[in-house]
């Protein structure tokens, strides 16, 4: 099956400092492929980046290939026919991504006039069913009221909708639950899971959060300094993540259930892409360091169970038994 | 033995617009919420955006001043907001902000905004002081050097810490923390977490502990209630009440929670928007919500009942009986 986006050796600077290293992705059609990692970690900017939506202070290269069409360097009429078309994008803050001086309905309009042109009424009506479509009650009395006259989560609501307005190939969330509440949360990741089943769109779908993440994606990628360094199927990746990052990540997670013992933060912080560590980026934080680790850096090697890893000693690909830690690891999928 | 933190039925009422000639309406924010913390306990209070658990917080501190009710310290009645009784008795009770960045002065070294509620409430000799933000500094884990240090040169993490380290300063007998991990990365939040079970610990700091995460929540607290809506629709220790949830609303709320190895199409979805405060469904607020809803929901109001040991809900359809479902 060909991929839908290609990216390969995508590097991102900002005002000569490396904040992206070297970026190989693949999404295919259809598919749900999750970006995690710490703020700051590159996954934001590469899909901005591989958008051409940076500002022009930042220097990217390497190459992004949408289907037949190359990317890398397309003129800018090109590109915005791929953004909000091909290839649409949701933020962590619909509040502030939606005009607060036009009515919602007529921003559905602008977007279907823009990507399909539609006008008059075959647009309002289509506009009216995407917004019954991402869950809106009573779409026809809400088309011409204004964005603060809707509640946080009927305006990510919204925000998909506007979306979903160029039939896009390709879906872009970036953190799309972080500003909602809890059961607002579940019902936009439910959304956007029924979402791409309906639509056969495919989906990346970008957060910190693992538990938001396991449930609505197939494979998934971890960032670390702007490079991937795990990247594997989502139940493989986590039931057992390889990466002593990946692994950090939810060790650090309180649970529901099991007993309430203190968290096992990781040491640290996320190092100053000015001043990135010379091995692995990771080791000043990695309990399993050696020398070796603070000289050379891991590249990224497929493994025989088909995930991609970048570590020079890898935690054990069967459950560990000698280390405490898989203890309580056993209470996590009980 | 006396509670640290005494509240009965505390009401604050807001004013609210919905337009700009419209007569303003009021909105019951918090609506008759009555809380006890022990010493040397953690009472962590859950709910959604507008649900009022903010404003409880402040309430509690005598910043928000109540309507209705009363806050209670150690047994001794809150004295009225901006008197100097009251002002002395902040040096017992802190508050930890969601936002270290802005709850800090960009413009002073860390050092100094930790020393300063010592400088406000004149305690200790300026050398006595100084050890003590040192000996505050280690307790947070920050380093000596960085005590010249501005706001911006540290990490979030690294900012709440300070936030923390000024809120202990005085010694105080309550924390009240709002929000105070929702703004960190998940490895640094499990950093802030664990210096706030080592504080809890040493055995005399009491805590109330608001947030809108469930899993911290349940690491941290010791008792929990649940807030929907301005009132406390269901409260117990943490443990038990988010293993059996029994109120519907604690039910989708304990079922939002994202956890990976469990499927979504096992949640209990729950429909619906959080309901506008400026008009509160009658009777149980939950009920155009809930899956369960009778007509004695839409007419009465439920009062908070004992349903299990140390547990109590406000639903008409929850009864003290047991549980039905196994452990």
């Amino acid at each position: 099956m060909t991929n839908l986006v290609e990216i390969r050796d995508l590097r991102v600077a900002f005002d000569g400092v490396p904040v992206l290293h070297g970026i190989d992705l693949d999404v295919r059609p259809g598919e749900a492929l999750g970006l995690v990692g710490e703020s700051g970690c590159g996954k934001s900017v590469t899909w901005l980046a591989a958008l051409g939506l940076l500002p022009s202070k930042a220097t990217v290269s390497g190459r992004v290939r949408l289907g037949e069409t190359d990317l890398s360097g397309a003129p800018r009429a090109q590109l915005e026919q791929v953004r909000g078309g091909r290839i649409a994008m949701i933020f962590q803050d619909p509040s502030s991504a939606l005009n607060p001086v036009l009515k919602v309905g007529r921003q559905l309009c602008e977007a279907l006039k823009l990507h399909r042109g539609l006008t008059g009424a075959p647009a309002k009506a289509e506009a009216l069913r995407l917004m019954d479509l991402v869950g809106i009650p009573d779409p026809k009395g809400r088309f011409a009221l204004y964005p603060h006259e809707f509640s946080g989560g009927q305006c990510q609501r919204l925000m998909i909708a506007m979306a979903l307005a160029g039939e896009p190939d390709l879906l872009i969330a970036d953190e799309p639950t972080t500003a909602l509440d809890a059961t607002i949360q579940a019902q936009i990741l439910d959304l956007l899971a029924r979402l791409r089943a309906e639509m056969n769109m495919a989906t990346v779908f970008i957060s910190h959060d693992l538990g938001a993440v396991a449930q609505v994606c197939e494979r998934v990628c971890v960032m670390y300094a702007g490079r991937i360094v795990e990247q594997g199927e989502v139940g493989l990746l986590f039931d057992r993540p390889r990466h002593p990052y990946t692994r950090g990540l939810f060790d650090a997670l309180p649970r529901l259930d099991g007993p309430r013992v203190p968290l096992v933060p990781i040491r640290g912080t996320v190092p100053d892409p000015r001043n990135l560590p010379r091995g692995c980026a990771f080791a000043p934080r990695c309990a399993h360091a050696r020398d070796f680790c603070h000289s050379e850096r891991p590249d990224l090697h497929r493994q025989q169970d088909g995930r991609a890893l970048a570590c020079a000693y890898p935690l054990p690909a069967a459950p560990a038994t000698q280390d405490t830690a898989p203890a309580r690891r056993e209470g996590v999928h009980s | 033995m006396t509670a640290v933190l005494d509240a009965r039925d505390l009401v604050r009422i807001y004013e609210s617009r919905q337009g700009l000639l419209a007569r303003p309406v009021p909105i019951r924010a918090v609506d008759g919420v009555s809380l006890k913390v022990h010493p040397g306990e953690t009472l962590g209070i859950v709910g959604e955006s507008g649900s009022g658990k903010s404003t409880l917080g402040r309430m509690l501190l005598g910043v928000d001043p109540a309507q209705g009710g009363e806050v209670r310290l150690a047994g001794t009645p809150m004295p009225p907001r901006g008197t100097a009784d009251w002002r002395a008795l902040r040096a017992r009770i802190q508050m930890v902000y969601q936002d270290p960045l802005s709850a800090l002065d960009r413009r002073l070294p860390i050092s100094v905004q930790i020393r300063e509620p010592l400088d406000i409430h004149a305690i200790g000799t300026p050398a006595s002081r100084a050890a003590r933000v040192e000996e505050l500094m280690q307790a947070v884990g920050l380093r000596p050097d960085q005590a010249g240090r501005y706001p911006h040169e540290l990490s979030g993490g690294q900012r709440q810490r300070v936030v923390i380290a000024r809120a202990l300063a005085t010694g105080p007998d309550l924390l009240v923390c709002d929000e105070p991990v929702s703004a960190l990365d998940v490895s640094i939040q499990a950093q802030v977490v664990n210096l706030l079970r080592d504080l809890q610990q040493g055995g005399q700091l009491s805590m109330v502990f608001i947030s809108h995460d469930l899993k911290v929540v349940r690491n941290l607290c010791d008792r929990v209630a649940v807030m929907y809506l301005g009132r406390i629709v269901e409260e117990g220790p943490a443990e038990e009440l988010f293993a059996h949830p029994r109120h519907p609303y604690t039910q989708a709320l304990v079922s939002s929670v994202p956890e990976p190895g469990r499927a979504l199409d096992s949640r209990v979805i729950l429909q619906g928007e959080p309901p506008n405060p400026g008009k509160r469904p009658s009777g149980c607020a939950f009920h155009p919500r809930c899956a369960f809803a009778t007509g004695i929901c839409r007419a009465e109001l439920p009062q908070l009942q004992t349903v299990a040991p140390r547990q109590t809900a406000a639903c008409h359809h929850v009864t003290g009986a047991p549980a039905s479902r196994a452990a």
